[in-house]
């Protein structure tokens, strides 16, 4: 660090773009590569999709790529479709949507935020990536091993996932997952409280900044019991451990060999407590981004930024006690069921606030409806819908029923698909401008939105209903249950419009590419923003600054009366 | 098909009625907040759209905390005070108290009330149909504890092939016991009682026409009741994955009337072999 702050002596490649120290290009890194892993993710769900539409009919064009006994005759097996759900909800939230929201858009965006020249530890940054992408190939790599990939959900309950071939591969590839991110945590609360610009005191944080601030709060604090839990399950598969092993299993008419004694609840409330909050690190940070757009697109400043804010800390602190929520019919006590009910519905209300900070937000603007904008339109009815379906899942009498069904997919899917990734694509095309100097394409840009958002629906839409049906999820072939034969048609739905957003990504994944070197270029401020990220070139060189800014009021100060402009930035003296 | 269809299927249980009522109160007041919310974005899109001519405005200057002057009456509240100096930002609060009211009303009238008569309590019922079901990789025993009301004791070391359970047959509890694989058959009107069990991984039992679910946990001896209230077949499924057959981890369910049950359950009784053999619901793989 000190090293870099002297004259600035030539950078190999590797060390420019490889093993950077850089926040930017590491926060680039991470994007590149979690949108991968969204695009691998996504891609099993293709094959996953087609069985469930046509269960028992041969995979077009892929299905004798795969070896006979992950697909005999191209028709996909149960273990092959339980190893490409797990590996897809594993790889969705862990690999794709986790280190884009944090580790890019973090990474990129927050220590310009608050005017600083890194972040606070450059080299443990660089680690946490290459902790990250070497536990996230590992994972990956698991379907190339012998028995392939975890085939017990991304939740991994025992004694199934003890027994089941592949967990020994998810179990290692977790820990190295959850220690990048916990170098990634620490880095982000350092740098949030040490490194802010002169003048840029908390309440002067934009919320993004905020969002980024108990995200890591809740990392730091929600994975390391799930490391612990996760060595613990490893013990009992390697070692023949019984953490979560009752006695007397008899497993396909034999007897297991293991000690017993142990307890399967065990390790549901130590994954559910990690998990839990991580929903929460799943959709903060886009909320965040979420946020800047809407007060840089309406040009004024955004409604109840304090309420936010404080909505943002209370999820963060209610997010610890509502784990349970997920385990209502698990066969804990019934009464211990009514605690997490109270506490679900508790951790609504800081949830509806930021949404209706937001929609206020909208009053008395002068909304320009450009592509980031529209992104961040749609985010809020998407998302609300998300959030609605969650209210009787949450509520402990109709989860009864709707619990493990695909009303449950559908919810957090609208939560996390049409909420989280719309809001991150909605990031990239803002700050683009930023990384690249340049502009993505508008047209592009309108397709890309506009089918996603109508394909999405087509998706996760047709769930719900399936899911009131009584249809249950994970099943690998749905129309061996009377039940859900009359929702099957919703399946093919489903199935068409997953593979039409996929479509619709072409134009994105063209876009950004074709504009990180022919697009428009943009100003050093394109959007006239009042943020500390548009107060140096673009992109920033190393450093950041060129010298440290000095921050003389709060994050959103646009259309302020009497001023020629109608952004005031942060940095303007006056 | 009738029973079946895009919503909640056929209720054929004494509490299925109470689940609905919730979730169909819940969907009514859902799509009641989506539509209003919906209705006022859409009003503010289309009002402060930027256009030539149109500037935004910034919120009432004094709304702000510095700009409120505090009525003398709360002078000597601080905390007071300070929500009356923020009322600017505590106003858009409203909807989510109207919305906390709502779900405050659910949890104290609705959710613990009805939770608690179906999952921490039973019923009195006398004579109650009393079973065990037996959760494995991928099938369903269902264990009938006969006229005496008294289920047989299991031996871990007893399960065969033939004996999926490991029923202790000699023993005389076990003599009017019924084991049958991946079906159910149970007397309508009348209060079963069920003690869920698994012998390996979890599953989850899972009758939808009787809004009954509950996991199955290798270790615990989960008790759970229902009273079936329409004749008639429906589905036993299994909602929790199991394994890679668990989308065939299915049984049928046959509601009937007191007599047909009782014709039945001794015509299972005199086919009864001396040795037991009963069904074995693992047989179909
Ligand atoms: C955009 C396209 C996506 C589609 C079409 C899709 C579709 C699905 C479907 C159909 C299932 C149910 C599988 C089954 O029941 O067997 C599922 C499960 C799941 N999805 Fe997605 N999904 C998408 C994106 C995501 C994203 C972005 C995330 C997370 C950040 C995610 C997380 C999960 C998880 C955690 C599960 C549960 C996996 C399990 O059962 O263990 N999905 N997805
Ligand atoms: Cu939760
Ligand atoms: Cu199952």
């Amino acid at each position: 660090m000190a090293h870099d702050n002297h004259g600035h002596h030539e950078l190999s490649f590797t060390e420019r773009y490889v093993f950077s120290v850089d926040h930017k290009v590491i926060g680039l890194q991470y994007l590149i590569t979690s949108f991968l892993f969204l695009l691998v993710g996504f891609a099993l769900m293709g094959l996953m999709r087609w069985q469930l539409a046509f269960p028992g009919s041969p995979i077009p064009f892929f299905g004798h790529l795969f070896p006979a006994d992950l697909a005999p005759n191209g028709v996909m097996s149960g273990e092959f479709y339980n190893s490409l759900g797990a590996m897809h909800g594993t790889i969705m939230v862990f690999l794709g949507v986790v280190p884009l929201a944090v580790g890019a858009y973090g990474n990129y965006v927050l220590p310009l935020q608050i005017g600083a020249p890194d972040m606070a530890f450059p080299r443990m940054n660089m680690m946490s990536y290459w902790t990250y992408l070497p536990g996230g190939l590992l994972m990956l790599s698991s379907f190339l091993m012998p028995g392939g990939a975890a085939q017990s959900g991304w939740t991994s309950y025992p004694p199934l996932s003890i027994i089941n071939p592949g967990q020994t591969v998810w179990l290692l590839s977790m820990v190295i997952l959850i220690t990048s991110s916990l170098l990634g945590a620490i880095n982000f609360l350092v740098t949030t409280i040490n490194m802010r610009a002169p003048g840029m005191s908390l309440w002067r944080m934009p919320v993004f900044c905020w969002a980024q601030f108990v995200t890591s709060v809740l990392l730091l604090l929600a994975f390391p019991p799930l490391e612990a839990a996760s060595v613990l399950q490893l013990m009992d598969r390697v070692f023949h451990t019984s953490f979560y092993l009752p006695k007397d299993l008899v497993i396909l008419g034999k007897a297991y060999a293991g000690s017993g004694g142990g307890q399967p609840l065990l390790w549901q409330h130590l994954f559910w407590f990690l998990a839990h909050p991580e929903v929460y690190v799943l959709v903060l940070p886009p909320m965040g981004i979420v946020a800047e757009i809407i007060a840089n697109n309406t040009r004024k400043p955004l409604h109840g930024y304090k309420t936010m804010v404080f909505s943002m800390i209370a999820i963060g602190v209610m997010s610890f006690m509502v784990w349970a929520h997920h385990m209502f019919i698990s066969g804990m006590s019934a009464s211990l069921s009514n605690f997490f009910l109270v506490t679900t519905m508790i951790i609504s209300v800081p949830s509806v606030a930021l949404m209706t900070c937001l929609v206020f937000s909208l009053k008395g603007g002068s909304i320009r409806f450009n592509v980031p904008m529209l992104f961040a339109l749609a985010f809020i009815p998407l998302f609300a819908i998300g959030g609605l379906t969650g209210l009787p899942l949450g509520l402990t009498v109709t989860d009864i029923y709707l619990h493990d069904t695909y009303y449950v997919i559908g919810h957090f899917h609208f939560v996390v698909v049409s909420g989280s990734i719309i809001a991150l694509m909605g990031g990239t095309y803002y700050w683009f401008p930023k990384w690249y100097g340049r502009k993505m394409n508008d047209k592009l840009g309108l397709i890309h939105f506009w089918g996603s958002v109508i394909t999405m629906c087509g998706i996760f839409g047709p769930m719900l209903f399936m899911g009131l049906g009584g249809a249950s999820r994970r099943l690998y072939d749905p129309t061996a249950q009377l039940h859900n034969l009359p929702v099957q048609g919703w399946n093919v739905v489903a199935t068409y419009s997953a593979y039409l957003l996929a479509l619709f990504q072409i134009p994105f994944i063209y876009n950004f590419f074709n504009s990180m070197w022919r697009g428009e270029k943009t100003p050093e401020n394109p959007w006239q923003a009042t943020t500390l990220e548009w107060a140096c070139p673009s992109p920033p060189p190393h450093g950041n600054f060129e010298k440290t800014p000095t921050v003389y009021r709060g994050p959103y100060e646009y259309s302020v009366p009497g001023r020629k402009t109608d952004f005031w930035m942060q940095t303007d003296k006056n | 098909m009738g029973k079946y269809g895009w919503t909640l299927p056929v209720a054929a249980s004494s509490y299925a009625g109470k689940i609905d009522f919730g979730i169909w109160l819940i969907h009514a007041a859902m799509l009641g907040i989506f539509v209003l919310w919906g209705a006022f974005f859409i009003y503010l899109l289309v009002k402060f759209r930027a256009r030539p001519g149109h500037n935004a405005v910034r919120e009432d200057h004094d709304d702000t905390p510095a700009h409120i002057s505090v009525p003398d009456s709360i002078s000597k509240f601080p905390f007071a005070q300070m929500l009356y100096k923020n009322k600017g930002e505590l106003k858009s609060l409203i909807p989510d108290m109207v919305i906390m009211t709502f779900e405050v009303a659910l949890i104290v009238f609705y959710a613990i009330p009805v939770w608690s008569s179906i999952k921490s309590s039973v019923p009195d019922t006398k004579d109650p149909v009393r079973v065990e079901v037996v959760a494995e990789q991928f099938g369903w025993s269902v264990h009938y504890a006969g006229p005496d009301g008294k289920l047989g004791p299991r031996k871990m070391e007893l399960t065969h092939f033939s004996n999926p359970i490991g029923l202790d047959l000699a023993h005389p509890d076990s003599a009017d016991d019924v084991v049958m694989g991946n079906e159910m058959r149970l007397p309508v009107d009348k209060t079963v009682l069920i003690d869920l069990l698994s012998k390996d991984v979890i599953h989850s039992f899972f009758i939808p026409e009787f809004r009954l679910k509950q996991d199955a946990v290798p270790g615990l001896s989960i008790p759970m009741w229902v009273t079936p209230n329409k004749t008639g077949k429906y589905e036993i499924t299994c909602a929790q994955l199991c394994g890679f057959a668990h989308s065939l981890m299915r049984g049928d369910v046959f509601v009937m009337t007191q007599a047909e049950y009782d014709a039945w359950y001794q015509s299972r009784l005199a086919t009864k072999p001396a040795s037991a053999q009963p069904t074995n619901p693992a047989e179909a793989f």
